[in-house]
């Protein structure tokens, strides 16, 4: 059985239809890259996941539905959301921002901590600074230890790379292949950048507006004639 | 100059209540983005409940506590059912409900209680006596206020700085869909928000009640002027510009109208106008008030 | 403009102007019933004033009361200390109040939303003290009753009757269809104002300021227009209202005056006309009803609050867009029936 379980998905924003009937799946460890333009659909469908847009059909976590369910109880039921515009709270310190983290543990926050830092070292010198001060990659990185330190089964990434440098973009990219070797984690990333994506994942979806036009094996799509073209440009 | 310090004493304990009532306008406004109008309302409500508890035999000191926990529960309770509807909407469907709370609670309190001359507390807990320090007389009433307010802003304090609640609570109100996305439920805390200023309004209540006798419906109607201008002078989004806001406000007052009898301007009664005209300029000159952040906004 | 539109406006002045002048033929209405059908006439004035700053171009006033407070304390102080008859002190009134307004609505643009709603409440409270003030003595009599009963410049001085164009009318009668009179007038100016360029700069200023800006409108200018209109209203208001009762004293416009303008205009429906005149029956009427409920003196208020919290919470466009709904098969019918 998939972690992670989409049918027939549609989300709409008020009177617009943003997803037409999304299916797809993510199973237990694995890595999955959703590529596609923008207003493909690609973060709303995220959104769909995490409870933060009306949805109608079936999203369903570990066997269980959780359409419409509110983003706290997705949330508890162990998905980590970390949001187009990262979602830190640029006011509070790096430290308040992992403690918020881990807000559903209810211990473990040390243990939780340590591992974070294992990942990002540097986290540990800049733990009284104000979160919203970080660079671009900082706060990038934050991000993501932010949404480790729930624990999580599952993480949601929307376009990581965004703005941020490619050395950076690397060492992120690096330590999600790490994450999923020892721990485990699945994720499912959105991207722009397809390259990467389609290299640190095992299995990938094209979304266009709204509906998933390719899906399959990610080295597979690599080759694909069409998400060269338009993707890959070559 | 001891009639001077004088004052400022009696200032800094009227100031105290506006404090209190202005730091529950911000603890909402942070959290909700609301101006709540009806906080003097809802805290001249809970005073006459206390009154009633205090009525039926419970005595002063235990229907203070209790007050304030009815205060709490009914601050959730609005929050929860009706307050929640206007969130995240236009202003002005925000503004309107509030006003007509404030029409609405100041409309129950007349016509449950009406507007009979009562005194509470009834049989003065606070000591009428006052203690002299170096030729200003501290009343012991003003001492208490005073003491009280100290506590519970420490209180609050160490609530929002010390405990994981505390922390969940300020970013509830930093950033709700990022709060959500940790595992908060927003919405309580929301309601919370709204519980703790109700509890400070009736606080607030208690202590008009007690230091201008009589208690009546309208007692609340200026406090609740001159806890708006603390607010905004503080800054709407800063407790600390509330409560300091508060204390001038509440010293200067007293020093306008003590000093008016030198420049007869007749400025006693005139209290409610100069709060307004500080919250005019405040608003025009600098509104996001002394401590609050300057918004900027983007075109 | 549409026909549909055309049969609405026709159907309810076909309303409004059959309700007054039923009030003619009504067998009961004695003394007091005129004077409060001239009361209703001046909420329908100042709500519509009110509507027009707060529903057209989304400035939230909660002062309005003031306006009022003005235009009636300027008719009362030209009547008794400058014998001035009280018809003309009516236009005087409208422009002193504007001027008000205007002068408000200039610092009003920097406030915005909130902050004004702040600035506006503050105003409303202070103004029962600035009236009562001492030093203030030569213009408001510091709080003391401006008595304007016998005074020779009164059109029924000491309430007897008015000749008027050969015929003798009692004085409530009077200046009920003065109040009247003027009401319709000014409800065709607003409808016309709104419906023309000013009305659509107005929308565009509530809707998106920034929108505005770009499309051209100057958000500042009807801004101000926009609050000198609607408190010129508010100030003939105020004038008919002392007229009709022959004194001002600072109670007659409370702090809580403007709040009650909040409410009607509430309930008839932020940004529409038609429900107006319902929204300016239920401020004044319910006291009155109120009163079968208990007589105790905090039920009006208590009916008004709830009612403002409902209408916020269930009927967002009042009793204008709840008409509109229940009327649309009506008015859709006659409309396609014109057609064919």
């Amino acid at each position: 059985m998939p972690l992670l379980e989409l049918e027939n998905v549609e989300a709409r924003y008020g009177a617009v239809q943003a997803l037409h009937g999304v299916s797809l799946s993510v199973g237990e460890g694995e890595v999955v890259a959703v590529l596609g333009g923008n207003g493909a659909g690609k973060t709303t469908m995220l959104r769909a996941v995490s409870g933060l847009v009306s949805t109608s059909g079936q999203v369903r976590f570990a066997g269980e539905r959780i359409t419409g369910a509110s983003p706290e109880r997705v949330a508890r039921a162990g998905v980590a959301h970390v949001p187009e515009g990262r979602g830190l709270f640029n006011e509070l310190s790096v430290y308040d921002n992992l403690r918020l983290g881990a807000y559903l543990q209810r211990d473990g926050f040390d243990e939780g901590y340590e591992r974070v830092q294992a990942h990002f070292p540097w986290l540990e010198r800049r733990r009284d600074q104000q979160a919203g001060t970080l660079s671009g990659g900082e706060q990038q990185m934050l991000a993501v230890a932010r949404a480790l330190m729930g624990r999580p089964r599952l993480l949601l990434l929307d376009e990581p790379s965004l703005g941020l440098a490619p050395l950076v973009v690397r060492e992120i990219f690096g330590i999600l292949d790490d994450l999923n070797e020892k721990e485990g984690l699945a994720v499912l990333v959105v991207e722009q950048n397809a390259k990467l994506a389609l290299r640190s994942s095992s299995r990938a979806y094209v979304l266009e507006v709204g509906r998933v036009a390719l899906e399959g094996p990610s080295a597979e799509l690599a080759e694909n004639e069409s998400v060269r073209k338009a993707y890959l440009g070559y | 100059m001891t009639e001077f310090l004088q004052q400022v004493v009696a200032g800094l304990a009227s100031g105290s209540i506006y404090a209190l009532l202005a730091l529950g306008i911000v603890i909402i406004y942070r959290s909700t983005g609301i101006v709540n109008f009806a906080q003097g309302e809802m805290a001249t409500f809970t005073t006459f409940i206390a009154w009633t508890l205090v009525d039926h035999g419970l005595g002063y000191w235990a229907a203070f506590p209790l007050t304030l926990l009815i205060a709490f529960a009914g601050g959730i309770a609005l929050e929860r059912t009706i307050v929640r509807r206007v969130e995240g909407g236009p202003v002005i469907t925000a503004v309107i409900l509030t006003i007509g709370l404030f029409i609405l609670l100041g409309g129950l309190s007349n016509w449950i209680w009406k507007a009979e001359v009562r005194s509470f507390p009834p049989d003065r807990p606070f000591p009428t006596s006052a203690w002299d320090l170096g030729g200003v007389a501290i009343s012991k009433q003003d001492a208490g206020i005073l003491a009280i307010t100290v506590v519970l802003v420490v209180a609050l304090w160490a609530l929002f700085q010390l405990t994981k609640l505390g922390l969940a609570l300020r970013a509830s109100a930093l950033n709700p869909t990022a709060s959500r996305l940790v595992g908060i439920r927003v919405g309580w805390m929301l309601a919370l928000g709204w519980g703790l200023a109700a509890a400070l309004g009736a606080v607030a209540g208690l202590f008009t009640a007690a230091a201008s006798p009589p208690l009546d419906p309208n007692m609340m109607r200026p406090v609740l002027i001159y806890a708006l201008a603390a607010a905004v002078l503080g800054g709407l989004e800063s407790p600390v510009g509330a409560i300091i806001g508060g204390l001038a406000i509440g010293v200067l007052l007293n020093l306008v109208v003590t000093y008016d009898t030198h420049i007869h301007l007749d400025l006693d009664r005139m209290r409610i106008p100069i709060a307004f005209l500080m919250i005019l300029i405040v608003l025009l000159v600098r509104p996001s008030g002394l401590l609050g952040r300057s918004v900027v906004r983007r075109v | 403009m549409s026909r549909l539109t055309t049969v609405r406006a026709a159907v309810t002045a076909v309303a409004l102007l059959a309700g007054i002048v039923l009030m003619y033929f009504a067998p009961h209405a004695d003394r007091i019933g005129y004077i409060k059908g001239a009361q209703l006439g001046t909420y329908f004035i100042a709500i519509l004033g009110l509507n027009i700053v707060t529903g057209y171009t989304g400035q939230i006033s909660l002062g309005h009361g003031a306006f009022m407070a003005i235009g009636g304390y300027t008719t009362a102080i030209l009547v008794s200390e400058h014998g001035v008859r009280d018809l003309w002190t009516i236009p005087i009134a409208a422009l002193v109040a504007g001027l008000a307004g205007f002068i408000v609505g200039v610092p009003a643009l920097r406030l915005s939303g909130l902050y004004l709603a702040l600035a506006t409440f503050g105003l409303a409270l202070a103004m029962p003290a600035i009236l009562s003030w001492d030093k203030l003595d030569a213009v408001t009599k510091s709080g003391h009753e401006i008595q304007l009963f016998n005074s020779p410049h009164l059109i029924g001085k000491g309430f007897e009757d008015v000749h008027f164009l050969g015929r003798t009318l009692p004085f409530n009668h009077a200046v009920y269809y003065l109040t009247w009179g003027i009401a319709l007038v000014l409800l065709v100016v607003a409808w016309l104002i709104l419906r023309g360029a000013p009305g659509r700069a107005f929308r565009a200023v509530r809707d998106s300021e920034l929108a505005a800006t770009s499309s051209g409108v100057h958000v500042a200018t009807y801004k101000t227009l926009a609050f000198a209109i609607s408190a010129a209203y508010a100030g003939i208001a105020g004038s008919l209202f002392v007229i009709a009762l022959a004194f001002a004293d600072p109670q007659s416009f409370p702090a809580t005056l403007s709040l009650t303008l909040l409410v009607g205009a509430a309930v008839a429906g932020l940004g529409s006309l038609w429900g107006v005149l319902a929204g300016a029956a239920f401020v004044q009427f319910l006291p009155d009803f109120a009163v079968h409920i208990s007589k105790a003196q905090g039920v009006p208020d208590t009916v008004y609050g709830a009612a403002l919290i409902l209408i916020v919470l269930l009927l967002p466009t009042g009793v204008a867009g709840g008409l509109r709904r229940a009327l649309s098969p009506l008015t859709t019918r006659l409309y396609t029936r014109s057609q064919s």
